[in-house]
């Protein structure tokens, strides 16, 4: 359980929270048209008469869109119904042309499911938490409306119009700022995984409608207020956080919450009623009579699943237990998908470089991109997708280092030389000379050469003074300009002294 | 030289093939009578006689050089003003889409022009479709060629394809389009000695038809007889992957398989469509009907269809309430008419530009269809309405077990006076008594000439099939127009 | 059930119709008459039937995802789609201004 209470001035309060998530799902044309959905275009530009709601024009739906909506139910291991229906939601609006919006109240596409949000005990989680997730639906994004281009009008852009969204309804079964927080995280992470949404939520392709009501613990439910288009993870944190002590505050003078909708300002991370949407809503849902029932057969569902990535959580699950990495690894590296698609890359890459089974070098591939490569990008000031060292160009350097070819400092001077060059890992290690010596012959030779000199040490080594072993060993790099490879070096040397 | 506006679809398509005549003569001849009669009929809201000639032209020119001409080659039509055309003024006899020009075809508009036909003009009709006499229409009534005899009064050509029918009656059409929601194309035909059909739900492409009611609206030609009704309805019909209520399924040749023979053919008669009170003129065509239908070799059954006295009524909420929100979009944002009051703010001007630009009976519809959507009434009114309407699917569904085909009158009443029912909507509605039904079930069904009243007036008898089974009604239909041999027309008054 | 002034003031708002109050007085009388007559289906016992959802037997066709495969039901068309605006700026429809 959440610890997370206020602390008001009669008492301690709970918070209930639950949020409907808006997903743009990914797509090339809209939910209902063949218009292009791409994100930035001149206004108006992919607008196709029925997003204009020109009269007479009909919708057919997206197959891609239903198949996407699937495939995220199943993700969250939900109830998929074979039979949906879409319906109209009326209101009037200058964002919306038809004068309803399609979407499906009575009958969605996904029933129940669930997700799992892991412990974080500084954020106040202390343990994993399920998440019950109500429904999934499939309906249209509105248009846009630009309120300062003009001292008396507002400018209309329907390019949005029609684009298709998940949304995403959870139960109310967030009790703390953080746990909405880490939903929408998780969320967005299978989204992305399954490649559903692309999950850019500055471009508004996820934003999340925040209830929220606060009670005294134990107590009955509160009213609930809706907080819309919340688009940034802090800032559903914040916006509970500010909307929870307003409702505390106006409860604690004897006042009244109002269900209603309100709006979330990020300049001041408060939240104010919205004017506009105040009169009474009757949306006076019913079946869209242009529609028909949506049948979902065995195949296309089949086909869904079978298209089902790794999740996230079996994909943590694998590389702690089959790789070996550490849990702290494993969710680093499994956080975003593009990060784990990246790293199975570069695994694979070095795995085939080196000659040797994934599993030997995993663990080394794991620590090489979180300490060594995200560092140096993060210096750079550039990501993953970014980075000047592909994942092949990474696995050849790995292998390199695997198969003793360099050391594992020479490594990090490859790397630097790579970011800024771009160059094969070998032609860098030639031409900078960081091979290593690895000639056993070679090398035993300099060690007598220096076990000789050092007569008197060897003695006292022998006679129990082991820490000195360290210093036979800097003394052989040293007389081997650093290129000796010092597992080689290590061994020689113990055998030598015995 | 035979008048050429005497001739129907069939006749013209022949005749401009085999070159008795030239298609831009028949243009001209019909562009003729439009221009003519339109002062008095009022038929037309917008006329494009060079749209026909230009038609008319690219035929001949076809002809000259051996190509094939199409189906409606040379066949000049009217166009009923809900179809979108191209760049043509679409008003859906509303205000509220005055100087609206859309920049797309409808479908089945499409479908004709591909077929050969050239466009006369587009026809007036109820305001969105939403009548029974076009006395909705923003544009004005438009008056029937048809008088009693003895009398000058003005008559209603039916709706809400008034336009329709009293072009193609009064000879400025051979042929035109008609929609059909609740019997707007039987019950026109009815009333002006025209035959119409109104295929199964989803044979014609409903994209780019002004919507009324989307689960009902269905187009369908209306012409001067079983024939010509065959080869327009193969022109407009077919699958349409633009609409998802389209049916995916070939257009048959029904002019190829036209057949008066019935023999082997079971016709039923709903007891329950024989009313207290009716119009014994009425229920002499009926008898006269079966007697006409037998003699074809028909065998003629009673049957029964239980909830007929439900129909009207569940037509009353499903059309409304989907038309209150196919309408919702005419909002003075995008096109047509915007009425912005000093100082008004965004909702405001949504109400004061559906004020302005919706007629009494598009708002009376608009207020009862938005009434029983509304929180705590929908399941009352709207889920009770399509439950019935299952019912009444599944009665018809069960005397099609029986019979192949339905004979019932296509109206309860000949043509009434324009003025006569317009204060009371009820005694209106009523009008749909028995076109009603088959258009709730989503059913093919016609209306074809069958004879005059004591007053001069055309009668209707109506064939309702089953779903798909247009050929069945088309032959059923040929069967009473061999026989009824109706040849009256309107008395050129105009 | 029937409908009073107040009523089908509040209808009007939600269909954004602006009534008078001499259009809303006359109004009730006859959305009353319609609504009392097609309340007589509430004497059709319906309990074990299902509502109609499509009226010939037929499920709901898919589209490929693709665009602008039918210029019909693509976008790309700005003109187009602004030609019958009342108004039109810097390619907008323009509104009142909305304050939210």
């Amino acid at each position: 359980m959440s610890t997370y209470r206020i602390q008001g001035a009669t008492g301690e309060w709970e918070v209930v929270i639950g949020l409907e998530v808006h997903a743009q799902v990914s797509s090339q044309a809209k939910l209902f048209s063949g218009a292009a959905t791409e994100f930035g275009a001149e206004p108006n530009t992919q607008v196709a008469l029925i997003d204009a709601a020109m009269p007479g024009m009909l919708p057919v739906p997206n197959k891609e869109c239903i198949r996407q909506a699937v495939r995220t139910g199943m993700a969250i291991n939900a109830q998929i119904n074979k039979y949906s229906r879409f319906d109209r939601k009326n209101y009037f609006y200058a964002d919306l042309p038809q004068g309803y919006q399609i979407s499906q109240l009575y009958h969605p596409i996904v029933g129940e499911g669930q997700l799992v949000i892991e412990a974080d005990e500084k954020a106040g989680i202390p343990e994993d938490k399920v998440i019950g997730i109500e429904r999934i639906h499939v309906e249209q994004d509105a248009g846009k409306l630009m309120h300062d281009q003009h001292p008396t009008m507002s400018y209309v852009d329907l390019n949005r119009v029609g684009v298709a969204l998940m949304e995403i309804v959870s139960r109310p079964d967030m009790t703390s700022p953080a746990e909405a927080g880490a939903y929408v995280s998780k969320l967005r992470q299978i989204l992305r995984y399954v490649g559903s949404c692309d999950g850019n939520m500055d471009q508004g392709s996820m934003r999340a409608d925040v209830n929220v009501s606060v009670r005294k613990p134990g107590e009955e439910l509160g009213t609930r207020t809706e907080t819309k288009n919340v688009n940034s993870v802090r800032f559903v944190m914040q916006a509970i956080e500010h909307e929870a002590m307003r409702q505390v505050d106006v409860l604690e003078a004897g006042g009244k919450i109002v269900q209603e909708t309100r709006l979330f300002d990020p300049n001041t991370g408060s939240t104010r009623s919205m004017r506009s949407k105040e009169d009474a809503h009757d949306y006076r849902y019913f079946p869209d009579p242009d529609l028909l029932p949506l049948i979902l057969e065995d195949d296309f569902l089949e086909d869904c699943r079978n298209s089902l990535p790794e999740l996230p959580d079996a994909k943590k699950a694998r590389y702690e237990n089959e790789l070996g990495l550490s849990a702290y690894n494993a969710q680093v590296l499994t956080a975003d998908v593009d990060t784990a698609k990246w790293f199975e890359r570069l695994l694979a890459e070095t795995a085939k470089a080196s000659g040797k089974a994934p599993a030997e070098v995993s663990k080394q591939a794991a620590n090489w991109l979180i300490s060594e490569l995200f560092g140096a990008l993060n210096k750079l000031g550039t990501s993953l997708e970014e980075s000047p060292v592909t994942p092949e160009k990474g696995g050849d350097l790995l292998a390199l280092i695997a198969k003793g070819t360099i050391s594992g400092s020479a490594g990090k001077q490859v790397l630097e030389i790579m970011l800024d060059t771009g160059d094969e890992a070998e032609t860098i290690v030639e031409r900078e000379g960081l091979k290593q010596e690895s000639d056993t012959g070679a090398i035993e030779a300099e060690i007598d050469k220096v076990l000789e000199a050092n007569a008197d040490k060897v003695e006292q080594y022998k006679g129990g003074k082991v820490a000195l072993f360290g210093f036979f060993v800097g003394q052989t790099m040293k007389a081997m300009k650093g290129k000796g490879n010092p597992q080689v070096v290590n061994e020689i040397l113990k055998a030598k002294l015995g | 030289m035979t008048d050429l506006t005497e001739l129907g679809v069939a006749q013209i398509r022949d005749g401009v093939k085999a070159g008795d005549f030239t298609a831009v003569e028949v243009a001209e001849a019909f562009n003729a009578n439009v221009a003519a009669a339109q002062e008095a009929l009022n038929a037309f809201i917008v006329a494009t006689p060079e749209m026909a000639l230009d038609a008319a032209k690219a035929t001949d020119a076809k002809r000259a050089k051996g190509e094939d001409l199409g189906k409606m080659g040379g066949v000049p039509i009217g166009m009923k003003d809900l179809f979108a055309t191209f760049d043509v003024q679409t008003t859906a006899a509303s205000h509220i889409l005055e100087g609206f020009k859309p920049q797309y075809e409808s479908t089945v508009s499409q479908n004709l022009w591909n077929a050969g036909a050239g466009m006369l003009g587009k026809l007036n009709l109820d305001q969105f479709a939403m009548g029974s006499s076009n006395e909705t229409s923003y544009f004005g009534n438009v008056i029937s060629p048809w008088r009693k005899a003895g009398s000058n009064a003005q008559l209603a050509p039916g709706g809400s394809s008034g336009g329709s029918s009293a072009a193609v009656a009064a000879r400025l059409a051979p042929a035109a389009t008609g929609t059909d929601t609740g019997g707007s194309i039987r019950q026109p035909a009815a009333f002006t000695g025209t035959t119409g059909i109104k295929p199964t739900y989803g044979r014609c492409s409903r994209w780019g038809v002004v919507a009324f009611a989307s689960s009902l609206d269905q187009a369908g030609p209306m012409a001067r007889d079983t024939r010509d009704c065959a080869i327009m309805l193969e022109a407009m019909a077919g699958f349409d992957p633009k609409d998802a209520t389209s049916l995916d399924m070939p257009v048959p040749n029904w002019e190829e398989l036209l057949s008066a023979d019935l023999s082997g053919k079971t016709v039923g008669i709903p007891r329950e469509y024989r009313m207290d009170g009716m119009d014994a003129e009425i229920v002499a065509l009926w008898d006269q009907g079966v007697a006409w239908l037998k003699d074809a070799g028909a065998k003629v059954i009673d049957i029964s269809l239980p909830h007929t006295k439900y129909a009207l009524p569940t037509y009353y909420i499903i059309a409304p309430a989907e038309a209150s929100s196919n309408l919702a979009r005419y909002d003075g944002v995008r096109y047509g008419l915007r009425d912005l009051p000093e100082g008004a703010n965004l909702q405001d001007m949504y109400a004061a530009t559906r004020a302005a630009g919706f007629g009494d009976e598009v708002k009376r519809r608009i207020l009862i269809g938005t009434y029983v959507l509304s929180a705590g009434f929908y399941d009352a009114y709207y889920t009770q309405a399509q439950k019935v309407r299952t019912l009444i699917s599944q009665d018809f569904q069960k005397a099609f077990e029986e019979c192949d085909v339905i004979l019932a009158p296509t109206t309860p009443t000949p043509a009434f006076a324009l003025g006569e029912n317009v204060d009371d909507p009820l005694s209106m509605y009523l009008n749909d008594v028995f076109s009603v039904p088959a258009s709730l079930a989503g059913l093919p069904a016609m209306s074809v000439p069958a004879g005059l009243s004591k007053d001069g007036l055309p009668l209707g008898l109506q064939i309702i099939g089953k779903a798909f089974d247009e050929q069945g009604v088309l032959n059923a239909g040929l069967a009473l127009e061999q026989r009824a041999q109706f040849t009256a027309k309107p008395e050129k008054w105009w | 059930m029937s409908v009073d002034t107040a009523t089908v003031a509040k209808i009007a708002s939600l269909a954004r119709i602006k009534v008078t109050e001499g259009e809303l007085e006359a109004m009730v009388p006859e959305l009353n008459g319609i609504l009392n007559w097609v309340e007589q289906l509430g004497e059709v016992d319906t309990s074990n039937v299902e509502p109609m959802t499509a009226v010939i037997p037929n499920t709901l066709r898919l589209r490929e995802d693709v665009v602008d495969a039918d210029p019909l039901t693509g976008g790309g068309k700005r003109e187009e789609v602004l030609a019958n605006a009342p108004v039109a700026e810097h390619g907008f429809f323009g509104v009142p201004k909305v304050i939210e």
